[in-house]
């Protein structure tokens, strides 16, 4: 179990940016973070994934604190991040990132699995070059396919819908819940998306660096009922 | 052969035993080993100074081997290699160079490749060159290419250079008849207080040629490097040049890529780029698993290598 507990963060400037943040992965579960632009998804993924540090507050793995360490290491203790926005490399192959996130060679039947996840043919992307010449949908299906090459216990996504066509997203639908139903994976999507808000088995939306409501998908009629958002300041029972 | 020439040759190109192609090895100015084949004749111009080779029309999948290694110090090894590739012929030439220098003189190898490629004739060109030893003296290699292209020819010019090498200055120069096509992938790789020049200026005179230069650069610590490209057209062409540079440390790269369209359907683009690792980049690479120093590693790898054809 990842186990955040009362995480703080700062910007060097001073702005506090995440107010105290506490939940739980659990493997076999998928957990979707939502709220409005600027509330402080995209921070908390980072500071699971290592490439911020909290101000204050902890992160326990498995019964290990993690707090202070780095990237590399929480990688390779089985922490995956698909960003946000896809990096692109000059030089290096889909194969090259997919066989580094993976640790080995990958045969293709392999490939085609993990390709089959991101509705591409992998026959058809295996051998391109990671860089502009491919489109940011493709970009991004294949930042997702990094991930799933790694097949790390805890996965976070960042907006993973993001850019990408409408039968890609249903394939991505269909491979959160298969990830689910391993039982090997604890997963937190970050998502605006009522179809990814759908199958997860909890809801935490987060607004101005706090966790404002969480419940499971039952909360999602009365979220999306409401115009405002649970998050606005100008609703009465904030 | 000796052993230098023997480390060199598995490194610059695929020897594992002597070749069954045509080859000539050259070791310190003299030769190490030569061979001909039907198709292939390989004849040294009396006095040391080069080789004759000739390619018969026709010629389909053979592989010329004509590497250079300087193995000593207090070396200066110029060679003139003539390369007719007759109508049609389609073969690949290797064409690698090792300078190794435990002296404190200077080790210097220059290579000066003509190519006639006949009407239609295709060349794939491997060019690999290293430098090994660690004195003061210098390692230097300073090759000039010539590529005369007739119509429809075509040739694709590999060249790497990845490490150990002092100081190079290569030069390019090519003229394209109709219809010719140069594609040239350039890496190179200068660390500690390197220098590497590069020239390149190709001149398209007749309708329908092409050019395409890609170059790659990492100067790492104190090194220099500056990429010059001309491309004139003076007629129906197309021509691109892209020269792209990582910067390391103290390293320092000049880029100047130049175009001239003397003809309103003359189509010339360049690009050039500067600049360190992304750092997005090396934080990617570490969610991976990777540590910082292993995801530079691979960043470079994939930039120097990832572009050869």
């Amino acid at each position: 179990m990842l186990t955040l507990k009362d995480i703080h963060w700062q910007l060097p400037g001073g702005e506090e940016i995440l107010k105290g943040i506490s939940f739980s992965l659990e493997p076999g579960k998928l957990k979707v973070i939502t709220g409005p632009n600027g509330s402080g998804k995209t921070s908390l993924a980072k500071i699971i994934a290592g490439l911020e540090t909290p101000t204050s507050g902890t992160i326990d793995m498995d019964g290990t604190d993690i707090t202070g360490w780095d990237i590399t290491e929480r990688a390779k203790a089985g922490i995956g991040f698909a960003f946000q926005q896809p990096v692109s490399f000059k030089g290096l192959t889909v194969r090259n990132l997919l066989e580094i996130a993976a640790g080995r060679h990958l045969d293709e039947d392999t490939l085609c699995y993990i390709f089959e996840h991101v509705g591409l043919c992998f026959g058809e992307y295996i051998d391109r070059h990671m860089d502009d010449k491919l489109s940011g949908g493709e970009r991004k299906r294949i930042e997702i396919a990094t991930v799933l090459a790694r097949d790390a216990k805890y996965l976070v996504f960042d907006e993973p819908e993001a850019g990408i066509d409408l039968w890609s997203f249903s394939n991505l639908i269909n491979t959160f819940q298969r990830l689910k139903e391993t039982g090997k994976h604890a997963m937190m999507v970050i998502s605006h998306q009522e179809r990814i808000l759908e199958i997860a088995d909890e809801i935490i939306v987060v607004a101005d660096g706090q966790v404002r409501t969480s419940g499971t998908s039952d909360i999602l009629p009365q979220l999306l009922a409401d115009e405002k958002g649970p998050w606005c300041p100008l609703r009465k029972d904030v | 052969m000796n052993s230098i020439t023997e480390k060199f040759l598995h490194m610059i190109s695929d020897y594992k035993e002597m070749w069954n192609s045509s080859y000539y090895i050259r070791e310190d100015g003299g030769c190490a080993g030569t061979q001909s084949t039907k198709n292939v004749s390989l004849k040294p111009i009396p006095g040391g100074g080069g080789l004759e080779i000739k390619v018969e029309p026709g010629t389909k999948g053979e592989n010329i081997y004509i590497p250079a290694c300087v193995t000593h110090g207090n070396m200066d090894d110029i060679v003139h290699n003539d390369f007719y590739i007759g109508e049609d012929a389609d073969v690949t030439i290797v064409a690698g160079c090792g300078v190794h220098n435990d002296d404190h003189e200077d080790a210097r190898h220059n290579g000066i490749h003509r190519f006639f490629l006949a009407k239609g004739a295709k060349v794939r060109y491997e060019e690999k060159h290293v430098g090994s030893g660690e004195t003061d003296g210098k390692k230097i290699i300073d090759p000039v290419t010539d590529v005369f292209l007739e119509e429809n020819a075509v040739m694709q010019m590999d060249t790497i250079q990845i490490g150990g090498v002092d100081k190079t200055i290569r030069r390019t120069n090519a003229e394209l008849k109709k219809g010719a096509k140069l594609i040239i992938h350039e890496s190179i790789l200068t660390e500690h207080e390197q220098t590497a020049e590069t020239e390149f200026h190709v001149d398209m005179q007749e309708p329908d040629s092409t050019v395409d230069l890609v170059s790659r650069s990492v100067a790492k610590d104190e090194s220099y490097q500056n990429y010059h490209s001309v491309i004139k057209g003076n007629t129906r062409c197309t021509g691109h040049s892209e020269c792209d540079a990582i910067l390391m440390g103290n390293g320092k790269v000049n880029a100047s890529p130049e175009l001239f369209a003397g003809d309103i359907d003359a189509s010339l683009i360049h690009e050039a780029a500067i600049g360190k690792i992304a750092g997005e980049q090396i934080i990617k690479l570490r969610t991976l698993g990777l540590t910082e120093e292993e995801a530079e590693a691979k960043i470079i790898e994939g930039f120097l290598t990832g572009y050869q054809m």
